[in-house]
């Protein structure tokens, strides 16, 4: 897997989604690679990818971003004083429903069709997250005016092309 | 013609961002349901008429596709207008929905400008 390519859909899908819903602005830093996702406090998105490349994309943010983010998309204030609520989460899923998906829709043009589960949001703290997916995962991380937002991606191929099944399927689990 | 419209997206913040694009749109929006999926919104067409369907692709229980399906094969839904609105943006779902006889393919992320543009082209 070309990691520039998955880098470069990413920076691609996350600058259009934030100048196109967000009015905002997110400055791609430099990516990395890592075999365990390195997360474990505040607000995460996981999104399942399945087809003839099978993976998982991650988004994840501070609770202090997650409600920015959710004011931002959603004209309404949602003050980290009064709480990460659902409002938030769902404004976090289907940001990371929209960058995951313009990367798979990008990538599709190289890796062929792949099916996208919904969006799966955990909001904590001190959690373990570990994968059994073959590969490592690419970060791309970005500064929000500050604030930093990650978003990982991880993909391999399938050993055996299985047919696109619906809902989450990830091969990540995450220990609260 | 003042228009009642139906959002079906399993995201409540999509629903929220459609319904004030909608309003602001300034394309004679009167009334706006909303539904999570296919069958929620089976159950809201039952109950309310509506000139405008916009639809997401990936939902729970019954897809986007399957919902455009079952109305282009019922009589009393065979000429509402349905819009996709989704991040699937691959051409063989976009051929999918065109063939089953959607009214317009708008991908994720989207402009206001975009969703008047197209409603604005139907009515």
């Amino acid at each position: 897997m070309d990691q520039e390519l998955i880098v470069r859909a990413v920076a691609a899908a996350t600058q259009e989604v934030f100048s196109t819903m967000l009015a905002a602005e997110a400055r791609q830093q430099a990516p990395y690679a890592e075999r365990i996702p390195n997360v474990s406090d505040g607000v995460v998105a996981f999104i399942g990818l399945a087809g003839p490349w099978t993976g998982a994309g991650m988004l994840s943010c501070s609770p202090t971003l997650a409600c920015r983010l959710a004011s931002q998309l959603l004209m309404a204030d949602y003050s980290e004083a009064e709480g990460v609520s659902e409002e938030v989460l769902d404004a976090v899923a289907e940001i990371a429903n929209m960058v995951i998906g313009n990367v798979k829709n990008l990538l599709e043009e190289e890796l062929g069709p792949m099916g996208m589960s919904i969006p799966t949001v955990i909001f904590g703290r001190n959690f373990t997250t570990r994968s059994v997916a073959q590969g490592e995962w690419i970060v791309t991380p970005f500064d929000c005016a500050g604030e930093r937002l990650e978003v990982r991606l991880c993909l391999a191929p399938c050993r055996e092309a299985a047919p696109v099944r619906h809902g989450f399927h990830s091969a990540d689990y995450v220990a609260l | 013609m003042p228009l009642d419209v139906l959002i079906v997206d399993d995201s409540a913040a999509i629903r929220k961002i459609l319904q004030r694009v909608l309003r602001q749109a300034e394309v004679g929006v009167r009334e706006v349901y909303e539904a999570s999926d296919g069958l929620e919104a089976l159950e809201a067409l039952k109950k309310h008429k509506v000139h405008l369907v916009l639809a997401d692709v990936n939902m729970p229980n019954m897809n986007g596709m399957q919902l455009l399906a079952h109305l282009k094969s019922t009589a009393e839904w065979q000429q509402l207008p349905v819009i996709m609105v989704t991040t699937e943006g691959s051409q063989s779902k976009v051929m999918e929905a065109v063939q089953l006889g959607a009214a317009g393919y708008i991908r994720k992320p989207f402009s206001a400008e975009q969703i008047k543009d197209k409603v604005s082209s139907l009515f």
